[in-house]
């Protein structure tokens, strides 16, 4: 059995519109619509998709804060919906943009406090608190007041907050928003280190993809409320109409190279662009130009996965 | 048992957790004490002043008044410290602070009234033992009439916890009226400070019937001074407190109940 089992999940949400001056209309809005999908325990899932294509539904959906309108969901065994304070105990969830750290209270006693709610053992707390406080470098901020913690420190903060308790799945909603570069970089560092050494399942929706790339062997594509793309990361890439690019360098300049399989779709001075379809394989494209022409150098281009995923999206 | 055990400790923790972070700025804390009890006692002393024309207003003296004043602002503020900050509802839900609750295996009734857990409070609670103390000379005190004081007082903190509850959980259908509850909240003890019989037949009977503050301090103190009903209502309605507060306790309970699953199926 999956630790994530989503079976034709579905949520609507009725919207009142005002029509004229006293008429009200309802309009029914599928935020989430026949979604299926498994996670199993370890892998590490981006989901991702526009504004408004159901992703944060369906993440309330699979912490139990709203419930489904159909369909199933069932996360490490458990109905969340209807088991919403015992699952709570088994995954942990980051909200990017809003903290779940008491505002007002040190960094140490909010985790202090989690330890007794959540009655986390005392070796377990001690171990959890300082291997992330070390590893996400809170150590000087214990005994600051989370609202005077700048952004990225209280997203680690956060995240240290969503592990003490050892979750088998943690969910993080844009958990790089508004990071300079190298938070971010370090972030997905420790949440690598997370998943290889713990085997924590990771579930992130982001928008940004870079966290996609470097976070995740398999994405999960969602727009208007249906997942549009389920698979590994190159997959995606070889999907749809997206292509690679070959840059050559020829030693002199040419008429635009003709080959098999491929278009030059620019040239500039000796250097030519060749287009080819992603799904297919440099290798012989390459022995084709190297056979024909004098090159002095090569190179090859991947989609860019925005690129890719704006395909997806506009299908 | 052990679900109601380990929310009651909760409670404990997240309130101690707020103690202590207040009391790290002591001059702060000890000020709003302070002015919380003289603000409160202001409204003690704006019916004191009233005596100074009158000997008895709606039938009671200073301290028969005193003593209902004393039972309702004891009660109510108790309720208040424990409870009270539920009024937050609209607020959280906007911040979003609500679902990071319902992510944590506390209830989210308690995590919303053990939230900035005020102690300072305990001044407003001073102010009614007060006023209590004073006017308690006026009762010929018998064990039994202890007793009932006991039950009235207790039964008066679970109303009045039922009533921020209740008033505050319409905001899952409003998201923000907590005006509204104050109406009723802060509304209902002042109300409950003066004595029935100045008010027409119909509010007395709105607040046994609808909304059922008599029964924290005006059909107990009854009993407390000896005195008949002028309104004729039954002699049990004087020890029917508890009645009242269980009465209740089921009402808040499926409110309480409709507007988180309200929220959970709306996601407003």
């Amino acid at each position: 059995m999956s630790l994530i089992e989503v079976r034709d999940l579905s949520r609507e949400f009725t919207i009142r519109k005002r029509v004229g001056a006293f008429r009200r209309m309802s309009v029914v809005k599928h935020a989430v619509h026949d979604l299926s999908f498994e996670i199993d325990a370890g892998e590490m899932v981006g989901y991702i998709g526009p504004n408004g294509a159901g992703k944060s539904t369906t993440i309330k959906m699979l912490t139990g804060i709203l419930v489904p309108s159909g369909g199933t969901a069932l996360v490490a065994g458990l109905e969340p919906a209807r088991q919403r304070r015992e699952l709570a105990r088994r995954i942990g969830v980051v909200f990017g943009q809003r903290t779940s750290l008491w505002w007002d209270l040190p960094l140490r006693d909010s985790f202090e406090l989690l330890r007794r709610i959540y009655r986390i053992p005392d070796q377990t707390f001690r171990r959890n608190l300082e291997d992330h406080v070390a590893l996400l470098d809170l150590g000087d901020l214990m005994d600051t007041p989370v609202r005077q913690l700048s952004l990225g420190q209280r997203m680690r903060g956060d995240i240290a907050a969503a592990l003490l308790h050892d979750p088998e799945i943690l969910y993080l909603d844009e958990p790089t928003i508004g990071l300079d570069v190298i938070s971010k970089g370090r972030l997905r560092e420790f949440l690598r280190a997370l998943n290889h050494e713990r085997g924590t399942t990771l579930m992130l929706t982001t928008h940004d993809l870079q966290d996609i790339e470097a976070l995740c062997d398999r994405v999960i594509v969602i727009d208007h409320g249906t997942a549009v793309f389920d698979g590994p990361l190159p997959s995606l890439r070889a999907n749809g109409d997206a292509s690679r690019t070959l840059v050559v360098d020829l030693v002199d300049e040419a008429s635009p190279i003709a080959v098999d399989g491929a278009r030059v779709v620019k040239v500039e001075g000796p250097r030519q662009w060749l287009s080819f379809p992603a799904g297919a394989s440099a290798a012989p494209l390459v022995a084709q130009v190297a056979a024909a022409y004098d090159v002095a150098d090569l190179s090859i281009h991947e989609p860019a996965i925005e690129d890719v995923i704006r395909q997806l999206y506009s299908h | 048992m052990a679900e109601i055990v380990h929310a009651v400790r909760s409670y404990g923790l997240i309130a101690a957790l707020w103690i202590r972070a207040s009391l790290a700025y002591p001059v702060s804390f000890w000020t709003m004490t302070v002015g919380g009890v003289l603000i409160t006692f202001l409204d003690f002393v704006a019916i004191w002043l009233m005596f100074g024309h009158l000997d008895t207003y709606g039938g009671f003296t200073l301290r028969e008044i005193a003593l209902l004043f004393g039972v309702t602002s004891i009660a109510f503020r108790v309720a208040d410290m424990l409870v009270g900050n539920v009024e937050r509802i609209g607020q959280k839900v906007r911040s979003g602070d609500l679902d990071a609750m319902m992510t944590k295996p506390v209830p989210v009734l308690v995590q919303l009234c053990a939230d900035r857990f005020e102690l300072r409070r305990l001044g407003q609670i001073a102010q009614g033992v007060a006023v209590f103390v004073w006017a308690a000379t006026t009762v010929e005190w018998t064990p039994q009439r202890v007793a009932v004081l006991v039950v009235a007082l207790v039964s008066g903190v679970v109303i009045y916890f039922c009533v921020f509850v209740t008033f505050s959980t319409i905001q899952f259908w409003t998201t923000d009226a907590s005006e509204f509850a104050n109406a009723f909240t802060y509304g209902g003890n002042t109300i409950m400070q003066y004595p029935m019989t100045i008010f027409p037949r119909e509010v007395v009977r709105s607040l046994t019937y609808l909304l059922p503050l008599a029964f924290v301090n005006w059909y107990p103190c009854l009993f407390l001074l000896g005195r008949t009903d002028p309104f004729g209502s039954p002699d049990w309605f004087r020890f029917a407190s508890p009645l009242a507060a269980l009465v209740l306790v089921g009402v808040t309970t499926l409110v309480w109940r409709r507007g988180l699953r309200r929220y959970r199926s709306t996601g407003s």
